[in-house]
């Protein structure tokens, strides 16, 4: 362009920020509001680039080029004047491009220069439209800038471009007879066919499936489903490696009662250290399992709608809805699940989460209650298809999650804490797992399973090997395979000790020298049942269950009644028996206040709780 | 108006946050003055409800909500 300055008319629809625009290029101050029509007359301003100036008229909002206002036929009349406007800068709302193309599709017809400015793109990105610039340029023949008139974005590029050579517009609207709006758009939306997307393809999948996964009843159904569905893969996808992890120690401890030389240092490895090691390996097939589900659901974004969908419920009850994956991860071990209540930034929330998410039933109460429940539930089919004792082991599920639910409330109401409560989280879009995170999520939460509990566990094992096995007098050589030497050693003076406070639940003192080997880790129950009743192999809950059931009290009667058996069975649901937990619960409240007060809580709610159903089924 | 009072579907653009104990948080994840936002569901009972973001989606309980002022875009731009 020659030095001389010329003539630019600024025009667009109304609300699509031309004096926004204007102001910008001009640095002149006027008023802008949304409300259409307060551009009354043309304004003129005068834009400068070092000594070259170039005048800019502003026009009030159109949208035709037939005028239907007076506002309107003023904006027009500019382009009857005389010098007539050498360039049309027009403005179009890029997040609505379609309408806003009309007026200029009109304007494009009268050979006058143009340049075309996209507003409003932070708003078009918002909406998922993708605009090719390049492509609109060639189409159009026009130079098309994209700009945001609020924050100035783009607008120093397109004040240079004032100054340079304009062009024509080339592409033909309508046709060369027929300008009817209807051939109009029907030409505007062949150049938006070619030359924008709509990005929404991946978000539009989210939204279908949310439609489902936060449905007011749906949403339930599903998450419903989905439980059943890994609790039931849990169960059986686990007992084939469990199986043979029960084989193998099996085999290695008959494999070292054969080679080892006899002694104290056999009867430990063997009775101690391997019986305490195979005692934690037999759960991490449940705990992976269940984990690989956990981080499915996570990874995928499920996690996250049923937050969202149980974020009202579990308020409350003194929870939030990002309580929901530590109670649902309390279901394999309550140590990682209580390491997952980091994420829950109200310390009220998290403090409640912690201290009911022991009450969800752990991976560790399984083989208490399949000991327990194969004594005393008959198998038999209930409906057809379930069977009385799966049943029976649902229900006690089902009491876990009852009474840390209620739990919850009466700590909400002890809890006294005035910050509010926030549920502040993202709904990520779903996508198709990511199996390496998971198989790295699996295999970091099992082995710290292992290594965290396992320690624990295998130390207590070798404690009580010890407790077992040797007794306050003098006797040092009797063998642990016989139940009244048990009853002289350490673990059963401690045993008879505490009889008199367990006899009211129906315990008696063998099951009180369980209870005290049982704080180490609930499942050594089994292990310390099979040590009292003389079971060779650890796992035989054959031979343990026959041996157990013919146990008599002196009066005749069997040790393990209905009553008796049920009276354990709730005293492990509610029972705080698991040292790693205590420990875990220490590391993550920095203080023994609330370990000791989970401890005193847990413990007297077993007791009552056993009380309660001694006394009702004798 | 309020966060809470923007219809599902309208698109709105944050103009202030007021003081709370979660005020920094709601900024952290993106609710900042001038950003555009958008409610697209209610989950059951009506709360939380979940806003499309710049970037992402994001969900916060009425209570949240209602502390975070938006200016409602002109209607021509909701979709």
């Amino acid at each position: 362009m020659d030095n001389k300055s010329s003539k630019i008319v600024l025009v667009g629809n109304p609300n699509c920020g031309k004096s926004s625009l204007f102001n910008n290029l001009t640095k002149l101050k006027q008023k802008i509001t949304n409300v259409p029509g307060t551009t009354i007359e043309n304004k003129v301003g005068t834009v400068t680039q070092g000594k070259h100036k170039i005048q800019l008229i502003d026009t009030p909002g159109t949208y035709s080029f037939n005028p239907k206002s007076l506002d309107e036929k003023e904006a027009i009349r500019v382009f009857f004047e005389d010098p007539s406007p050498d360039t049309i800068l027009y403005i179009a709302d890029a997040s609505n491009l379609k309408r806003n193309l009309f007026y200029f599709s009109q304007l494009a017809q009268h050979g006058t220069p143009m340049i075309l400015a996209l507003n409003m793109i932070d708003i078009a990105d918002f909406k998922g439209f993708e605009i090719d610039v390049e492509r609109l340029e060639k189409e159009l023949g026009i130079r098309v800038f994209k700009i945001n008139a609020r924050t100035g974005e783009g607008v120093s590029t397109l004040k240079k471009a004032l100054f340079q050579d304009q062009f024509v517009p080339h592409y033909t609207f309508g046709s060369e007879n027929d300008h009817t709006h209807e051939s109009h758009y029907d030409s505007i939306t062949k150049l938006l066919n070619k030359t924008t997307k709509i990005k929404t393809k991946r978000e539009l999948t989210t939204s279908k499936i949310d439609a489902f996964a936060t449905h007011p009843i749906l949403g339930y159904l599903i998450f419903l489903l989905v439980l059943l569905f890994i609790f039931q893969s849990v169960f059986t996808l686990a007992s084939y490696p469990m199986d043979w992890i029960e084989n193998g120690f099996g085999m290695l401890g008959e494999y070292l009662t054969e080679t080892l030389p006899d002694g104290w240092v056999k009867k430990l490895i063997i009775h101690g250290l391997l019986a305490g090691i195979a005692g934690v390996v037999v759960f991490v097939p449940q705990i992976a399992i269940l984990f690989f589900f956990m981080s499915l659901l996570e990874d995928t974004g499920y996690m996250a709608r049923v937050s969202f969908i149980m974020d009202k419920m579990l308020r409350g009850l003194g929870l939030s809805g990002k309580s929901v994956v530590p109670l649902l991860s309390g279901a394999a071990c309550a140590i990682p699940a209580i390491m997952s209540t980091r994420n829950i930034e109200n310390w009220k929330d998290r403090l409640i989460t912690i201290m009911v998410t022991p009450l969800m039933s752990c991976s560790a109460r399984l083989p208490v209650y399949t000991l327990l429940i194969s004594m005393a539930i008959p198998n038999t089919p209930v409906l057809g298809f379930v069977s009385l004792q799966a049943l029976v082991m649902l229900s006690m599920y089902v009491l876990g999650t009852v009474a840390a639910l209620v739990a919850a409330i009466v700590f909400k109401w002890a809890i006294k804490y005035t910050i509010p409560s926030y549920f502040i989280m993202e709904l990520p879009v779903y996508h198709s797992p990511r199996w390496g995170n998971i198989w790295v999520n699996c295999w970091q939460k099992s082995r710290s399973f292992v290594t965290e509990a396992g320690k624990i566990i295998l130390i207590i094992s070798v404690v009580l090997w010890f407790l077992a096995s040797y007794g306050p007098t003098t006797d040092q050589s009797f063998s642990i395979q016989e139940s009244a030497t048990l009853e002289q050693s350490y673990a059963g003076h401690f045993g008879k000790a505490i009889e008199p406070s367990i006899s009211p639940i129906g315990f008696d003192w063998k099951i009180g020298i369980a209870l005290i080997t049982s704080f180490a880790a609930r499942e050594v129950f089994v292990g310390t049942m099979s040590t009292i009743y003389s079971v060779g192999d650890e796992e035989n809950f054959d031979q343990l269950r026959e041996k157990m059931k013919k146990d008599r009290h002196k009066s005749g009667e069997p040790v393990y009644s209905l009553a008796v058996i049920l009276s354990l069975m709730v005293f492990y649901a509610f029972a705080m028996q698991c040292m790693s937990t205590l420990a875990v619960v220490y590391k993550e409240t920095r203080s023994w206040k609330w370990p000791a007060i989970q401890f005193v809580y847990m413990t007297a709610l077993a007791y009552f709780g056993s009380w309660v159903v001694f006394n009702v089924f004798s | 108006m309020r966060l809470t009072e923007l219809p599902i579907g309208s698109i709105a653009r944050i103009s202030s946050i007021e003081d709370s104990p979660y005020k920094e948080k709601l900024k952290e994840m993106g609710c900042i003055p001038g950003v555009l936002v958008k409610p697209i569901m209610k989950a059951p009972f009506g709360d939380p409800i979940a806003f499309e973001l710049e970037e992402y989606t994001l969900s916060m309980r009425k209570n949240e909500a209602y502390s975070i002022q938006v200016n409602l875009l002109n209607p021509l731009f909701n979709s």
